[in-house]
């Protein structure tokens, strides 16, 4: 968990320095792997690492990849670089208001990363009734489920946690009922 | 993309407006009867080339509908009210229009659709009328678009439905576990279920390939080809022809009228924006429920001041919305209903109205399931399910395999004050007025959606849903409606209609409107049967009026 983290924050900010060499490997075969490039087109750096904070409670990496393996921080990105551009406004409005609710709910600390998850969580609830949390989980979801060309689900790691295979063509059976004694 | 090329000065036999399910199915039968024809599509000309498994276009962008960035749709509850821009209604903008992304249900309307003012009596507040045709008028047609276009299903299998004269051309869609389920709950509650009539194709047909059971047929383009939309099945016969020529990103802003009051063809924007006059002998308005009558109002001119074809007063009246509801059921083992098609089961058992309820409206029933991964994800879950977290994730790895869904079709009862209009305010990038929506429901659209829900409710219990929840039938629930309909209505009385009992326009003997604007009441929904039966037929008296020298 930690050195996930740290790995996607040294994509993030570039500080490689910051990342041992097992994850410098892996980095790199992310990189080859992915139609994206490990940099972000839009977000600023310490934007990115806020917004990915939250994100990464929607859905978490507990019990198996989440929002963090999925990359859905590249997804956003590229959202806010191309269709989803006229976004950027609410974002930046978004994350502000976020960051003043933090400082409202936990006046000691410094950012929403380094808020323990216990009150990152806290936190979420305190706001997700509001219009920009409903974007960004849209965004993480779409992040985490939709075609990973766009970014996210890496490794189709979002359509396996649902159970979802991407092929062409089925035949049936396609289920549990439908196949021979399944209509007992 | 064959087919002829005309040029605007030269006076076409027919210039159809709209390349959709009823616009395609006009090209190939007025072309083929040997009449030059210019069809005129807003949207792009794509092909099953252009198609992709790939939610962020379809489902999370307007990848084959109208897109409110370009031309906005406002919405207000009632004329008090100022409307707002939201997306309240959809419409197919290709080629194919609608029957590109549409789930592929095809039912035929039932013969008391036709006739239930007669049959239920008046509803207080609305237009409910009876058709001025009746189910055996069209039923030739609806063989006739069966077979022309590629319907799986089994005749006579739904005890329900209108006399057939012939069986469908293909069988049966295989059963998905969802079929199976409703099956077996619905026969235990003595209702009759029947293999769901399919646009889609069980078996190759007309050189065309079988479905491959990819799932992404609701919002999505095939990519086989199966999906039987005016795209595959009608439009290539019709460019075929030589004589008809498909000319998509042709935006038309007005209907041109002679000082006899006739129609001398319409003024489009081309994709350069360059506006162009098509001249035409005749025309035919099949741009769907929505823009017909938008265009008809936007065609006004000093002898027709309130718009084209709008003595009566009733463009753009009597709207009727997509009404149904949604219930869903989680099921102990897989189901997997993201594989095949949306749709193999339905009832029809609830359809008819009954006095005795006390309330007009009726429903059908199927057995689906809609979702792609993300939408099922944002939109699929119980409403007391978390929203995010480990909980969420946890729910996530079973649900999406595990369940399916129970959707009710249900009437949409006509109303005079439910309408399109043009929007004083809001206009679209072309400087256009933006359509401006007015809808509410009526009463008894909310009892009938209300009674059917307990249908649905009890259906899955029988079929022994684990859990089992609704997703609302409020207004904003069945946004954007994708079914338009009614706001051209068919009459016998000029005063009470706008178009007679064989699509044309009261007021102007050479203009023919063909969609679901055309439609007197909403059936139980699933007009695209109906839309293109009516087309069919339309097209038959076209032709005999136009070798009759009427149209000219």
């Amino acid at each position: 968990m930690q050195s996930t983290r740290r790995l996607w924050l040294s994509q993030c900010v570039g500080i490689a320095a910051l990342v041992d060499i097992a994850a410098a490997q892996q980095h790199a075969h992310e990189a080859v792997q992915s139609s994206t490039p490990p940099t972000f087109q839009t977000l600023d750096p310490a934007t990115a690492v806020e917004i990915h904070a939250v994100v990464s409670q929607i859905v978490p990496s507990t019990d198996g990849p989440g929002a963090h393996e999925a990359g859905v921080m590249y997804f956003i990105d590229r959202a806010l670089s191309t269709f989803d551009a006229d976004l950027r406004e609410s974002y930046r409005k978004g994350m502000a208001e976020v960051q003043h609710k933090r400082k409202e709910m936990f006046p000691a600390s410094a950012s929403i990363a380094a808020l323990p998850s216990e009150q990152q969580i806290q936190l979420i609830r305190a706001i997700e009734k509001t219009d920009f949390f409903e974007l960004l989980r849209t965004h993480t979801v779409y992040g985490l489920l939709a075609n990973p060309s766009y970014g996210g689900n890496r490794e189709q790691v979002g359509w396996k946690l649902i159970g979802f295979e991407d092929r062409m063509a089925y035949q049936p059976p396609f289920g549990y009922y439908d196949a021979p004694g399944g209509d007992q | 993309m064959s087919g002829a090329t005309f040029l605007p000065s030269d006076a076409v036999d027919f210039l159809v407006i709209g390349a959709g399910a009823a616009g395609g199915v006009m090209a190939k039968e007025l072309s083929t009867a040997g009449f030059r024809v210019v069809v005129l599509e807003q949207g792009p000309y794509l092909t099953e080339r252009d198609y992709t498994h790939d939610e962020i276009k379809y489902t999370y962008q307007p990848g084959l509908t109208n897109d409110p960035k370009v031309q906005p749709i406002t919405y207000r509850k009632n004329e008090s009210e100022q409307a707002k821009p939201i997306k309240a209604i959809e419409y197919g903008r290709q080629v194919g229009g609608g029957s590109v992304h549409f789930t592929a249900n095809y039912w035929r309307f039932h013969e008391s659709d036709f006739e239930e003012r007669s049959l239920f009596g008046e509803v207080a507040g609305t237009g409910l009328a009876d058709w001025p045709i009746k189910y055996a008028d069209l039923e030739p047609y609806y063989t006739k678009a069966e077979y022309d276009l590629g319907i799986s299903g089994l005749g006579g299998a739904n005890p329900f439905e209108g006399p057939r004269s012939k069986p469908y051309p293909l069988p049966p869609m295989p059963v998905k576990s969802s079929g199976v389920l409703f099956e077996r709950a619905t026969k235990k509650l003595g209702l009759h279920p029947y293999p769901a009539p399919m646009a889609i194709l069980s078996q190759p047909y007309q050189g065309r390939a079988a479905c491959v059971h990819c799932g992404f047929c609701e919002s999505f383009g095939c990519e086989m080809r199966a999906k039987s939309s005016t795209l595959v099945s009608v439009i290539p016969l019709a460019e075929k022809t030589g004589r008809c020529e498909i000319r998509p990103n042709s935006y038309v802003r007005k209907i041109e009228t002679d000082p006899r009051g006739r129609v001398t063809g319409a003024v489009y924007f081309d994709a350069n924006r360059r506006e162009i006059f098509q001249r035409a002998k005749a025309v035919v308005l099949c741009a769907n429920g929505a823009e017909t009558a938008r265009l008809l109002l936007l065609s006004k001119s000093k002898r027709f001041p309130n718009g084209l074809a709008n003595s009566s007063g009733l463009v753009g009246k009597y709207l009727m919305w997509d009404n149904g509801g949604v219930a869903m059921g989680l099921f102990e083992h897989s189901l997997n209903e993201y594989k095949g098609i949306q749709v193999t089961r339905v009832i029809h058992d609830y359809y008819r109205s009954d006095p005795k309820r006390g309330f007009y409206g009726g429903g059908g029933i199927d057995a689906r399931f809609d979702f792609y991964p993300a939408s099922f994800a944002l939109q699929g879950m119980p409403p007391d399910a978390p929203k995010w977290g480990v909980e969420y994730k946890k729910m996530l790895g079973t649900y999406f395999t595990h369940t399916m869904t129970l959707l009710a079709h249900t009437t949409s009862l006509p109303q005079l004050r439910n309408n399109i209009s043009l929007d004083p305010d809001v206009k679209d990038a072309w400087g256009l007025p933006a359509v401006r929506v007015t809808f509410d429901y009526h009463p008894d659209d909310v009892a009938t959606m209300q009674w059917v829900a307990t249908k649905q409710q009890e259906i899955l219990e029988a079929a022994g849903a684990q859990k089992t929840w609704a997703l609302g039938i409020s207004l904003r629930d069945n946004m954007p409606s994708r079914h338009l309909m009614g706001t051209c209505r068919m009459g016998n009385d000029p005063k009470q209609s706008v178009v007679d009992g064989n699509n044309r326009a009261h007021d102007i003997p050479n203009l023919l409107i063909a969609d679901g604007s055309s439609f007197v009441t909403s059936a139980r929904q699933q007009p695209t049967a109906t839309i293109q039966a009516l087309a069919y037929r339309a097209a038959d008296y076209g032709i005999q009026a136009a070798k009759r020298g009427e149209l000219g």
